[in-house]
């Protein structure tokens, strides 16, 4: 129920509203999944509820267990749904062997086949899709120069390295042309350096590609970098869709704000006009999400960015003292303590202008203007 | 426009989800179907016949007569004298049963304890060179048995090997008589099954944790003690399994008491094939081949029921 | 003692070193000198008179060895085929898949040969096909020894091919799929080909253990029957000459053979 309105509320930036005035690629209409029966069922999804467009980078983003590795095994065919409709392009293909289906998908082991050479890996979806030989051999070639692995054609697929493998792997899945291409996680077992690689190599392949690309993964940055839109799952459920922006500075929910960045809750009760009394002694203006009407106790999140440390006693700042200061370079993270007992933290640049602070010191948190949202729960 | 947007019917999905298993399950019964079914009719079906056999009486030329009888289990310990019809004790049959297990118990003795220092010592050896070790010792478990105790046999006969050698030393005059004795048979089991005992042991042993090993001698403890108090207790899984490799094939032993025997020192293999020989008593062999069985099946079930109840603990 | 410890090498026990090496003779020396003595010129078994090919020569023109051969090699042959095939099947319907329902005693049918004694199956195997030979009239001639022989090479044949499927990744065959290859050219492009050496191991094993098999023959063979086990046994109860040591090395090479090929095959796939 909750997931069905979230698809409304992403606000109307350009792209998605191209993506969803369009008719959507893939949708996820009511899909649930439950593993086993009786008491040891298990609700790996539940009902959940997205649209993805054309030519859009959709990740969905979650811990491990959130079921965003069964939604992909769901829309791939190598499992099917316990209730509801996977279509694509309006026709429901929930039913259909994956061999029937448009979309291929980047394995996390890259599954590449170890008894054929580079190049047989790349051709093996068209020619089970029947191509005549010398368009495989083109393709391939084409492909294998878009990943930029031609010299490594007639290699066997033991003898490449693990960041060669992931970009075979890619040529792969993307040679048959799919409207859909899922990737599971692809960039996780690559070291620091090839996944930024890989991440930046990514984006070009869907934008000179134009094929829908769906991207699990749980880490957080990646997601943030790459994608168009992001979809946060938990549980088994879609907490919020929208961009990164979206995500990260208009958070719906405790879980999505805590699991993106760092980010800080203060309680409150609800007054009219947007505004909270927070516990700790100040009204903040605060925006509710779309479509929730907020009353009584509320929570509210603002970011470690948007608030500064002005000397004590400012108008309208938060009153406490600094507990800690960390030192990171180009910032200073402090850790106040208001005046309720609850910890905030302000990421402060680090500029000649910035005063610190020393522990101790009795100080005012200012919060920007519009910072402060409140969350669903 | 309604009429022609209105999807076709499609099954609910979870009954999709239930029909493609059972479909599923289905073909994979269908592929294990020809392995079941030859095992089933001519390995399975075979072994009901002698339990069938096994209660009739015996045909004057060997074969069967159709009439129920608990004879076969009977004569196994007695035997009716012909005149009075009185039953009275016979242990010759016994005596066979007994000395085979007296055999089986002594080769997988023998073996354990040349068996385990082999193993440990191939275990500790360099990767390349276990390698060469284990294909060593496989190259005899998969070699023709009858081959092997033929090779014993020149080894040990009058005119063999062993007796050449001491002779030509002048350490005897006389060739010390070794074919046809206790020790042949003995001395062949253990040769035949050796690598029964040295490959599980192996097995068990290359997993050992030699960082085990060396907390124990970091905490003072002598060789011995390391053995007795580390290596053989980690290693247990695969001593058990060797000596049951060692004492189920020893047991029903057939060609090695044969050949090395001479006839004269039979085993429980020996006899049983006896008995279906022509003009033999069949449901004496089929009785006596069903209670070879048996045991056999006790030991590995025992086996079995120790090991899968002690894999969730350790 | 305690002094000659200060560089002390923990896997090290004493003894065991020469124990190793007492039983790799024990092992060897027996085979080793049989074969020697197949090289002997001389005609008596065990005195030894100068090097030669004789005794092979002779093996080689006998007719009877001949015979024997052709029959080892149609029982192990087919025998192998049947239950490589089976077996294969059987690995694929039972392995990687959700349990069914009799998975369990199914897979406890399939081992039943090896937990039967040999000397058991034997009699068992003989009493069956002569009760359909007297009540059915029924008899495969060779085809018994085929049929007998199969049985208990089906286990064989399984083991090396379940290990190997265990093994095998279920996301390849989800690749294949993925990229539009039906369930039957993902088994014939993907999982075939990746089975292979468990599959040639389990056939080799089969072979070896149909080619050796003494017991079960002896008792289930019918007249003309003669494998080459069987005819060594024949030879040895008549004077022995070398020739018997050359049937037997030939006998023991096809075994060393098999035996080495399969374990390199498994070897190498492993790394």
């Amino acid at each position: 129920m909750q997931a069905a309105k979230l698809g409304a509320e992403t606000s109307p930036r350009e792209r998605e509203g191209a993506a969803q005035e369009a008719a959507p690629v893939i949708s996820i209409r009511e899909v649930s999944k439950v593993f086993g029966q009786g008491v040891a069922a298990f609700t790996a999804l539940d009902r959940v509820q997205i649209d993805i467009g054309q030519n859009e980078f959709f990740t969905l983003l979650g811990p491990s267990g959130c079921g965003k590795t069964t939604l992909l095994r769901l829309i791939a065919g190598f499992d099917y749904p316990t209730m509801g409709e996977i279509r694509l392009f309006g026709q429901d293909i929930a039913r259909q062997p994956p061999f029937k289906r448009p979309i291929n998908t980047v394995f996390q082991n890259y599954a590449l086949f170890p008894h054929m050479t580079v190049g047989q890996n790349v051709g093996f979806g068209l020619e089970m899709l029947g191509r005549p030989k010398a368009e495989i051999a083109g393709r391939v070639d084409e492909m294998l120069r878009l990943v930029r692995m031609e010299a490594l054609k007639d290699r066997r697929t033991s003898e490449i390295s693990g960041g060669q493998q992931q970009r075979v792997a890619l040529a792969r899945a993307l040679a048959p042309q799919p409207k859909v291409l899922l990737l599971d996680e692809p960039l996780s077992a690559l070291d620091y350096k090839l996944r930024k690689e890989m991440q930046i190599e990514l984006k070009r392949l869907q934008h000179e590609t134009g094929i829908t690309f769906i991207f699990v993964t749980h880490d957080q940055e990646e997601a943030l970098t790459m994608s168009d839109r992001i979809a946060v799952m938990s549980g088994g459920r879609v907490l919020q869709i929208g961009s990164a922006h979206d995500i990260y500075e208009r958070p719906t929910e405790r879980f999505v704000a805590n699991f993106i960045g760092e980010t800080n809750f203060l309680e409150g009760q609800v007054q009219g006009g947007g505004s909270v009394a927070l516990d700790a002694g100040s009204v903040v203006p605060a925006l509710p999400p779309e479509g929730f009407a907020p009353s009584g106790r509320v929570t509210v999140v603002i970011r470690p960015e948007h608030a500064r440390l002005v000397p004590s006693g400012t108008a309208g700042s938060l009153a406490g003292t600094v507990s800690n200061a960390v030192y990171f370079g180009t910032d200073t993270h402090y850790h106040v303590t208001l005046g309720d007992g609850s910890e905030f933290m302000v990421r402060q640049q680090n500029s000649r202008a910035s005063a610190s602070h020393e522990i101790g010191a009795p100080v005012g948190v200012a919060i920007d203007e519009g910072a402060a949202r409140m969350l669903r729960d | 426009m309604a009429a022609t947007d209105t999807p076709p019917p499609a099954p609910s999905l979870p009954s999709f989800e239930a029909e493609a298993q059972t479909r599923a399950a289905r073909r994979n019964r269908l592929l294990t179907l020809p392995a079941l079914l030859i095992i089933g009719i001519f390995g399975v079906l075979p072994l009901l016949i002698i339990l069938v056999y096994s209660f009739l009486e015996a045909g004057p030329y060997g074969g069967v007569v159709w009439n129920f009888s608990t004879e076969a289990y009977v004569n196994f310990l007695f035997q009716a004298d012909i005149f009075s019809d009185k039953l009275t004790f016979a242990p010759a049959y016994l005596l066979i049963y007994l000395r085979s297990f007296l055999f089986a118990v002594a080769t997988t003795l023998v073996c354990l304890i040349l068996g385990f220092p082999t193993a440990y010592f191939m275990a500790t050896r360099p990767p390349r060179q276990r390698n060469l070790w284990v294909l060593l010792i496989t190259i005899p478990f998969w070699s023709n048995l009858l081959v092997r105790t033929l090779a014993i046999m020149f080894i040990i006969r009058d005119e063999g090997l062993i007796n050449s050698i001491l002779m030509g030393m002048g350490v005897i005059d006389h060739p010390i008589t070794m074919l046809y004795t206790n020790f042949a048979v003995l001395l062949g089991l253990l040769y035949a099954f050796l690598p029964f005992m040295v490959l599980p042991l192996y097995a068990s042993l290359e997993k050992l944790d030699f960082r085990l090993v060396e907390a124990a001698y970091d905490l003072y403890a002598t060789r011995w003690r390391v053995l007795w108090r580390v290596i053989v207790p980690a290693s247990l899984p695969g001593i058990v399994a060797g000596c049951l490799l060692v004492f189920i094939p020893t047991l029903g032993a057939y060609v090695t008491p044969l050949i090395l025997g001479g006839g004269t020192h039979l085993m429980i293999g020996d006899l049983i094939a006896q008995q279906f020989g022509s003009g033999r008593n069949w449901p004496l062999g089929s009785s006596q081949a069903l209670i070879l069985m048996a045991v056999v099946l006790i030991a590995l079930f025992v086996y079995v029921r120790n090991t899968t109840g002690r894999t969730p603990h350790g | 003692m305690a002094k000659r410890r200060a560089p002390l090498d923990i896997k090290v026990l004493p003894g065991f070193a020469s124990m190793a090496v007492i039983c790799l003779l024990v092992l060897y020396v027996p085979i080793l000198v049989l074969m020697l003595f197949s090289f002997n010129s001389g005609n008596i078994v065990t005195h030894w008179e100068g090097i030669s090919l004789h005794w092979y020569g002779v093996a080689l023109q006998n007719d009877e060895f001949f015979s024997a051969a052709e029959n080892t090699m149609i029982i192990a042959v087919s025998a192998t085929v049947i239950a490589t095939s089976v077996a294969t099947l059987a690995a694929l319907g039972m392995t990687r898949v959700k349990p069914w329902k009799g998975l369990t005693a199914a897979f406890m049918v399939l081992n039943l040969p090896l937990m039967v004694p040999e000397i058991v199956t034997a009699v068992a195997t003989l009493s069956f096909f002569a009760l359909i030979a007297g009540k059915l009239g029924l008899n495969f001639g060779i085809g018994n020894l085929i049929i007998a022989h199969t049985v208990f090479c089906i286990p064989f044949a399984y083991m090396p091919i379940k290990a190997r499927l265990e093994d095998m990744d279920t996301t390849l065959d989800h690749a294949a799929a993925d990229l539009y290859a039906p369930p039957w050219k993902t088994f014939r492009r993907i999982t075939l080909p990746l089975l292979a050496p468990g599959i040639m191991s389990g056939a080799a094993l089969s072979f070896i253990v149909s080619f050796d098999d003494f017991t079960i023959t002896q008792l289930v063979a019918g007249p003309g029957q003669t494998t080459l086990p069987l005819y060594i046994w024949n030879q040895i109860r008549r004077p022995m000459t070398p020739e018997i040591n050359a049937i037997s090395t030939i006998l023991l090479m096809v075994s060393i053979v098999l035996v080495a090929v399969s374990f390199l095959v498994t070897l190498k796939k492993r790394r």
